[in-house]
């Protein structure tokens, strides 16, 4: 059940729900990313091994499988946060750090070159999620 | 980090940022049609796959999914997640043009932080180069 309002979870218990829907949906967007990145370019196998041949590729991938997980459990693990904590500090407080957290996570995982454009890039969309989402 | 992308992979990224607002507005509007779900009425849920604006939402985050999934297979996470965040923009103008929702003024602050965040990786490498991969390929210049 979804409501609007705080009850009465303590700040900490707030800030915990959060950062797990958060940190649950960096792993499934990394080891997704990371999934695909080991699979190749979808476009080249579809061409050579039809578009069955792609399915199969990406759903055989237990990273990938790993990664649809993380985002069940980030998606469940939201349900959780909003029926504790105030939707309008959960939603955009969860969505803003996801694009923080990946920036620093395809960083330090996929070895991402994240240069100072994308850091940019990264801060511009945490602070317009939020005050999108807000 | 030399790749940037074909005109058709420009059309995978419209496709993420379209299929995924457009979805989640055709389910909000259809779920507005179907009315309030509760753990005790959990068989409304049977109820709202037979509306057709909710069966079009989840064909088109289905094909969120397709695009999203084939965008990372030939570009970084980090240069496509900003694609995903222009999405929420095309959801809000949806939200106030179609579902008649007011853009409060933090809103537009936030869409036009969105569009800077967009703009700084539209026009830059969409794909770090690692030494040992010699596979990607396509795409690249």
């Amino acid at each position: 059940m979804i409501v609007a309002s705080h009850i009465g979870v303590g700040p900490v218990e707030t800030w915990a729900t959060i950062l797990t829907v958060a940190a649950t949906a960096v792993a499934g967007d990394v080891l997704t990313a990371g999934a695909m990145r080991k699979i190749g370019d979808l476009d080249a196998i579809r061409a050579k091994a039809g578009l069955g041949g792609a399915i199969r590729a990406v759903v055989s991938s237990p990273m990938f499988l790993l990664g649809v997980l993380s985002m069940a459990a980030s998606f469940f693990s939201l349900l959780f946060t909003v029926s504790n904590v105030a939707v309008s500090l959960a939603a955009p407080a969860s969505a803003s750090l996801t694009f923080l957290g990946n920036a620093f996570a395809a960083k330090i995982f996929l070895k991402e070159n994240v240069d100072r454009r994308r850091w940019l890039a990264a801060l511009f969309v945490f602070a317009g999620v939020f005050l999108l989402v807000k | 980090m030399k790749h940037t992308l074909s005109p058709q992979r420009y059309l995978i990224l419209l496709a993420v940022m379209l299929t995924a607002s457009v979805g989640d507005t055709l389910l909000a509007y259809g779920m507005s049609q179907v009315g309030p779900v509760s753990m005790a009425h959990l068989g409304l849920l049977l109820h709202a796959m037979r509306n057709p604006w909710v069966v079009t939402g989840i064909l088109c985050l289905l094909g969120f999914f397709a695009s999203y999934l084939t965008a990372l297979s030939w570009a970084d996470l980090t240069f496509v997640l900003p694609a995903t965040a222009f999405g929420y923009i095309v959801v809000a103008f949806l939200a106030r043009f179609w579902l008649h929702e007011p853009i409060t003024p933090c809103r537009w602050a936030g869409i036009l932080l969105i569009v800077c965040g967009v703009g700084f990786v539209a026009n830059g490498p969409s794909l770090t180069e690692h030494a040992t991969e010699d596979s990607v390929t396509g795409g690249s210049e």
